[in-house]
């Protein structure tokens, strides 16, 4: 595990009482970080994501812990990082997910996406976004199945297709979804905007009442959790603020391009899981590259990336590819920007001397 | 490699004597079994054209293939005419011709989505089609054979001539889901689209060639049992 | 020939342990990981999987014997022309035969069956075992590496087909509302499965080593 990020070097006099940050305590707080942007799901959708953001959440520790006992090592669940894969990708699926098929992405996540590396910190893609592709993959019409917010018995009544029989197809919601909340039409801001090119307007993603996975409707909730972690140095606060620039300046281009086919950059920051990917995904610190520069570039890619794969891809929503290509890249990226070493001089300058 | 150093001198002689000899065998090998095959092969191509055949043309009771040029129309034989279309007629048991069928190719989202589709020359509408090979996704691209509301845009889907008989009056084409107006457009399935315009584009591009060859000329294939 | 000389250096194996050479300790799938072309390409049900593993035995066997009987013939230097044009005689053979016996199989597998021309497990039995080796023995080898073929196309076929579409060989086991794992019949699928299959085999192999090597040291000591 590379550990925390300390900027610079502070020279001080003695005494010299440093309290690191170790990785429990960063994984803790991150945790601690996202329970109220899960509490504000479990307050829009009910009982249902409730029980995906539990059961997701226990499917991920508990295959942790299988792969603990499996490999012969001391189990590593202290450390929060299965909780965190748990709540991320729990937030980052469709609130009515039927449950077993939460359970294989919750699977999937901890066995493809990190045991196989190596465990913490060895894991070349962050393990929620490699457990949400391949259910993406495998389930591309559940994974697309979005049930109304606030909808008034969702406290007493699960959707439908939460307790889905395993390996069985989930029933056809589209009746019940509209009894539940009169006018819902079952399609996301972003494929409304892609198919019929209607757009949803600010006011609709910040009181929450829009189509969305379970944890992307509270952007503000989100924007405010992660300014906490990255206040208290648990986040590099560059690579939000790299991908949510980059993000906007894209969508800003293509606006002044064509205004009437490209949508406002207030619409691409708000829409999809761009907030939550931007500040709890992409910010995993064994993904992401650790020289500063890279951290900007690595941001700049997964923003521009984002918009590429919405305006010009089959699918509707980008994040989930972007951060995981720019995961990919990570290790380049830091190879190329290593900064240099103090006193070192370039090597072109060398060589005219 | 020893044997390389304990001879080597292989004449040149014998290399091409053994490899005329391997060459004559194999040469041998390949016809039989291509004599052998070309049976069962022909009657397996007949079976699998007649089923995609009748698929499209309920009712058919016997398939002949055509060839359309420019020149007109004549039953396939074995040496294809240069530009020719071909097209499949289909005759009820008492003979009489039952519709006409041909294939469309269009580029979907994994790969060329090969479609039959039935013609009707009465009314000069599309009657129906059937998928004869794809990799579309399945649960999504796969939609295409079986949408009902997708399908129901081949009951009669309208390819009438123009005036001049030169091209179609209105270019089959694939609209936006819940945008169809005319006969013919065809109603796209939602979140298939590409697949959806693969079939459009292939039956639009067949019909396009096919018919303007095709319907002068449709006397001739009247009662051809 | 350096092979062949270690070959002749052990004791000949017999004809058993022949057979069982491309099964297990050389499975062309799981051990050798050769002809993974096909291996991921046309493995998205059981049939199609199996089908494949018989034309690739069949074109592995009647080439084995084939470069077996001419083994003394053919003059090392022009010897890899003469296997491709056995092998690829072969392939042309069952290309025929598979149109001949079914279109639908014909089709489901595409360019694949021509494709086992380039199969490199043929090339390299033909090269490494049948050039060596009488044509008994050749065409006993060359059997049993077609069966491990065979079940290493097998093995994913059917885990593809059963999660893919919740069918063996085209039998529906879980009634019609099974949810079908999409990913599993697109190519990631195949890259999935196998790799879930090499796991297991390593896992396996790796502990059976280590039991050995603590009973060992139980016995030394």
């Amino acid at each position: 595990m590379k550990t925390t990020m300390t900027p610079g070097i502070e020279l001080r006099t003695s005494p010299h009482v440093v309290k690191g940050n170790s990785v429990e305590r960063i994984m803790f707080h991150v945790v601690l970080a996202l329970l109220p942007i899960a509490a504000f799901s479990v307050w829009q959708y009910g009982v249902s994501a409730l029980t995906s953001l539990v059961t997701i959440t226990l499917v991920c520790i508990g295959s942790e812990r299988l792969f603990n006992r499996l490999s012969g090592q001391p189990s590593t669940l202290s450390d929060w990082s299965a909780t965190i894969t748990g709540l991320l990708l729990a937030l980052s699926l469709p609130p009515a997910f039927p449950l077993w098929m939460g359970a294989v992405a919750g699977f999937v996540a901890i066995a493809l996406g990190k045991a196989l590396f190596g465990g913490i910190g060895y894991n070349v893609m962050n393990p929620a976004l490699v457990g949400r592709a391949f259910v993406q993959a495998a389930f591309p019409v559940a994974i697309t199945t979005w049930i109304p917010a606030f909808s008034p018995n969702r406290f007493s009544e699960f959707a439908p297709t939460t307790f889905t029989a395993p390996l069985m197809m989930p029933p056809d919601i589209s009746v019940w979804a509209k009894q539940a909340l009169d006018g819902f039409t079952g399609a996301t801001p972003l494929a409304i905007w892609k198919f019929d090119n209607v757009l949803a307007t600010p006011a609709d993603f910040l009181s929450g009442s829009v189509t969305a996975s379970t944890g992307e409707t509270s952007a503000i909730l989100i924007l405010l959790c992660g300014m906490y972690l990255a206040a208290r140095k648990f986040l590099d606060w560059r690579i939000p603020v790299a991908i949510l620039g980059s993000a906007a300046l894209t969508a800003l281009v293509f606006q002044a391009i064509d205004p009437n086919r490209y949508p406002d950059p207030l619409f691409v920051l708000l829409s999809g899981g761009l907030m939550l990917g931007a500040v709890f995904m992409a910010t995993d610190m064994a993904t992401s590259p650790v020289t500063p520069k890279g951290v900007w570039i690595y941001g700049a890619l997964i923003g521009v990336v984002t918009v590429m794969i919405r305006y010009f891809g089959g699918l509707t929503e980008g994040v989930m590819y972007a951060i995981l290509i720019a995961n990919a890249l990570a290790p380049l990226i830091d190879q190329v920007t290593q900064p240099r070493v103090f006193g070192q001089v370039k090597a072109a300058k060398e060589k005219k001397a | 490699m020893s044997e390389a150093t304990l001879q080597p001198a292989t004449p040149s002689a014998a290399m091409i004597r053994t490899l005329g000899i391997l060459s004559t065998i194999c040469g041998v090998l390949i016809v039989s079994a291509y004599q052998i095959t070309l049976e069962p092969v022909a009657a397996n191509k007949k079976i699998a054209l007649e089923r995609a055949v009748f698929k499209v043309i309920p009712g058919a009771h016997s398939v002949k293939e055509f060839d359309a040029t420019s020149a007109g129309i004549q039953p396939a034989g074995a040496i294809v005419p240069e530009g020719a279309v071909k097209f499949y007629a289909a005759y009820d048991q008492a003979g009489a011709l039952k519709g006409i069928a041909a294939e469309g190719a269009g580029k979907g989202y994994a790969d060329t989505v090969r479609v039959m589709y039935a013609y009707d020359p009465a009314r000069q509408v599309i009657t129906g089609i059937g998928v004869v090979s794809m990799r579309e996704t399945p649960g999504i691209g796969d939609k295409i054979t079986t949408d009902p509301a997708f399908l129901k845009n081949f009951v009669a889907l309208d390819v009438k001539l123009a005036a001049d008989l030169k091209a179609l009056a209105n270019a089959v084409k694939t609209v936006k889901h819940g945008s169809k107006q005319n006969a013919w457009e065809i109603d796209a399935i939602s979140g298939a689209t590409v697949t959806s315009k693969a079939v459009g584009k292939g039956i639009n591009a067949s019909a396009q060639k096919l018919l303007p060859l095709l319907v002068p000329h449709l006397d001739k294939l009247q009662g051809g049992k | 020939m350096a092979a062949s000389s270690l070959n002749h250096g052990q004791k000949q194996p017999t004809n058993m342990e022949e057979f069982m050479e491309g099964i297990w300790k050389q499975n062309p799938t799981f051990v050798m990981v050769l002809g993974m072309c096909p291996t991921l390409a046309v493995t998205v049900s059981a049939m199609n999987a199996i089908s494949m593993g018989l034309a690739t035995t069949f074109v592995l066997v009647a080439s084995a014997l084939l470069v077996s009987l001419v083994r003394n013939i053919v003059p090392s230097q022009v010897r890899i022309a003469a296997y491709i044009l056995i092998i690829a005689t072969f392939v042309t053979v069952v290309d025929y035969a598979i149109q001949a016996i079914s279109l639908a199989v014909y089709d489901a597998l595409g360019a694949f069956i021509q494709l086992i021309v380039v199969n490199c497990i043929i090339l390299g039995r033909a090269e490494a075992h049948a050039a060596k080796n009488p044509p008994t023995r050749a065409a006993i080898n060359a059997v049993g590496m077609g069966i491990g073929f065979t079940i290493g196309l097998f093995a994913l076929g059917s885990v593809r087909e059963i999660l893919g579409a919740g069918k063996l060989f085209g039998i529906a086991l879980f009634g019609p509302d099974f949810q079908p794992w999409v990913v599993m019949v697109l190519p990631p699928g195949g890259f999935f499965v196998l790799a879930s299959w090499l796991l297991l085999f390593n896992w396996l192999d790796s502990r059976k080593a280590a039991k050995a090597q603590t009973e060992e040291g139980r016995i030394h000591a």
